[in-house]
């Protein structure tokens, strides 16, 4: 590389804006290696950084599996269809865990969704510049309160008002729908729904806020010029250009619902039912283990109790393939994002 | 100073559309020449294919041999080898947002390791010179922003950037097209001075531009090189009929 060109002759050096040939800076730069190792070292080291990620996922899975062992064996694959939950005979299921998760998780979403873009549309379409901030900080620190102290305000003034006043207005109106039948304690599958819906709310609202102002100004000016009003463009423009991210902050807002175990705990009731009215006590997933493990007597509670733990590394892996599914089928063959 | 260019049997393709096909040609060092050509026809990915920017693209792929002086860029030197001493113009301005112009001219030799502080004014100020920018900058070099400035000014300060290397090749797609015609002229007699110290390749889609700027000048049309000569040849008395028809504007 270095020696290749020829000496300059005299007459090529005689512009006055011409750096002395060969200059100082062509010298060093042709000094310089061919970066060929560096690059080959750099995407090494990225590529451990990236595998540990999956060597993470292995390991979780084969703790999983191996310390579940005996309810494996005695229960099969019918662990995760069965309802029993009868630690003195040694009776297990993981069905009406699952089936608490996912429903206090789905509700949370069903609520806190709309809210979060909301919450996004505003701040990023509508909000006056002066109040932008103020919101933005509010809805973020609402993300940094730690999940006990959710569950506390929660046994203090959501399950109170839910005993008195939400729950008997539901059952009122809406108790033909069979969602709001039977004794209501205050406690259950709708009070831990609520209170995970608030606690996913700031992290799905503030990701499809960054989401939404990434959209170049361009997309909008293209819209309101063909004649359309603020809702129009706000669709047109903004979420279709960014369904996929909100998508993924949905999907992160759900991950964490679908773990969450302090506040839910609290306020879920603790009894694994199924029941179709949500006044119900519930159990999720995420509770039975934090409830149960320390006062696991046997070999096999305890590996059922780990086999619960397998059940949800599952659920949130089918809930996320899903997710990716629909994200795919909605936008197959067009361009993800603009660019 | 420059080094010429040697282009032989060059074929691009992206996925599966053969973009360049085979593709013969010597651009001499020290002089300007103009790719012109409708939209499409394969001129971006030539110059692409002279510092081997086409291949960044994962689908992209390119044979052939292309010489720069004496040294074989595809096989006798690794891409970042030969960026070092081609510089790029591209059709947008692309300045480093968060770095202040200062920063922005010298960056190729900042991510290079060159620290002396008294070359690297010096260069600031020969750069920003010889891209006519200079006047207008000297003052907020290292308190404004490169994005900062106006259309123009944006990319004359990545045209200085580009030289800041001391490259022996200036590329240059389309740098004028985003532009007005203040700033269109600025860069056209920047490249006429640029011209004796570097070898420059610039696409354009300017006839009048090819013609102002450039000594030879290459016709491209669906992927080949129709025509090649002195630009004089090719706008007065072209020897292709297809070329005829592109510069008399009956089609493209």
């Amino acid at each position: 590389m270095r020696a290749v060109r020829p000496a300059p002759s005299s007459a090529e050096q005689s512009t006055s804006l011409a750096a002395e040939s060969p200059s100082v800076v062509r010298n060093f730069l042709n000094s310089r290696g061919s970066g060929r190792l560096a690059d080959a070292s750099f995407a090494t080291l990225m590529l451990i950084c990236a595998s540990t990620i999956f060597l993470i996922v292995l390991f979780i899975f084969w703790i999983l599996i191996h310390n579940s062992h005996l309810s494996l064996v005695a229960f099969g694959w019918k662990f995760f269809t069965r309802e029993a939950w009868d630690p003195v005979s040694g009776d297990f299921g993981a069905l009406p865990f699952i089936y608490g998760t996912l429903m206090t998780s789905l509700l949370a979403l069903a609520m806190a969704v709309p809210l979060a873009l909301g919450v996004a549309i505003f701040l990023t379409e509508l909000c006056p510049r002066p109040l932008r901030a103020p919101i933005s900080f509010l809805s973020e620190l609402l993300a940094a309160i730690p999940s006990v102290v959710y569950g506390l305000w929660a046994v203090f003034v959501l399950v109170p008002l839910m005993r008195d006043t939400i729950g008997p207005f539901l059952a009122k109106t809406l108790g033909w729908t069979g969602f709001f039948e039977g004794p209501n304690f205050g406690v259950g599958l709708l009070t831990a729904s609520i209170i995970l819906a608030i606690m996913i709310l700031p992290i799905i609202s503030s990701l499809t806020r960054d989401i939404m102002t990434a959209v170049p100004n361009s997309q909008r000016e293209a819209v309101l010029a063909l004649g359309a009003t603020r809702w129009e463009m706000i669709r047109i423009g903004v979420l279709r250009n960014s369904r996929i991210g909100i998508v993924g902050a949905v999907m992160l807002g759900l991950g964490r619902a679908l773990g969450e175990t302090m506040a839910v705990t609290m306020v879920i009731g603790n009894h694994p039912d199924i029941s179709k009215s949500l006044f119900a006590p519930g159990y999720t997933l995420a509770s039975v283990i934090a409830n149960e493990f320390s006062e696991a007597t046997g070999d096999l509670y305890y590996s059922a109790l780990i086999e619960i733990g397998l059940a949800l590394f599952l659920v949130t892996i089918v809930v996320n393939a899903i997710a990716r599914l629909m994200v795919w089928a909605v936008t197959r063959g067009a361009p993800s994002r603009v660019s | 100073m420059g080094v010429g260019i040697l282009v032989e049997d060059l074929n691009a393709w992206y996925g599966s559309t053969h973009t360049l096909q085979d593709i013969n040609l010597h651009i001499p060092a020290n002089h300007a020449t103009a790719l012109i050509g409708p939209s499409g026809c394969g001129k971006s990915t030539f110059v692409r294919c002279l510092n081997r920017m086409h291949e960044t693209n994962p689908i992209a792929r390119a044979t052939g041999v292309v010489k720069m002086g004496d040294v074989d860029i595809y096989r006798e030197a690794s891409p970042v080898e030969i960026r070092r001493r081609v510089g790029m113009v591209f059709q947008r301005p692309n300045p480093f947002p968060t770095m202040s112009i200062y920063d922005n001219v010298i960056s190729g030799l900042k991510l290079n390791g060159f620290r002396n502080r008294r070359v690297l004014d010096e260069t600031v100020e020969r750069s920003l010179r010889q891209a006519a920018l200079w006047e207008e900058v000297k003052d907020d070099l290292k308190k404004k922003s490169g994005a900062s400035l106006s259309g123009g000014q944006q990319q004359r300060m990545c045209i200085a950037r580009a030289l800041a290397v001391d490259p022996e090749v200036l590329l240059m797609d389309e740098p004028a097209s985003a532009l007005d015609p203040v700033s269109t002229s600025k860069i056209e007699d920047l490249i006429f001075q640029l011209k004796s110290q570097y070898t420059i390749v610039i696409v354009t889609h300017n006839m009048q531009q090819a013609a102002r700027v450039a000594e030879n000048t290459g016709f491209f049309l669906n992927g080949k090189l129709v025509e090649f000569d002195s630009t004089h040849k090719i706008f007065t008395n072209p020897r292709d009929k297809r070329t005829e028809d592109y510069i008399t504007g009956r089609f493209g």
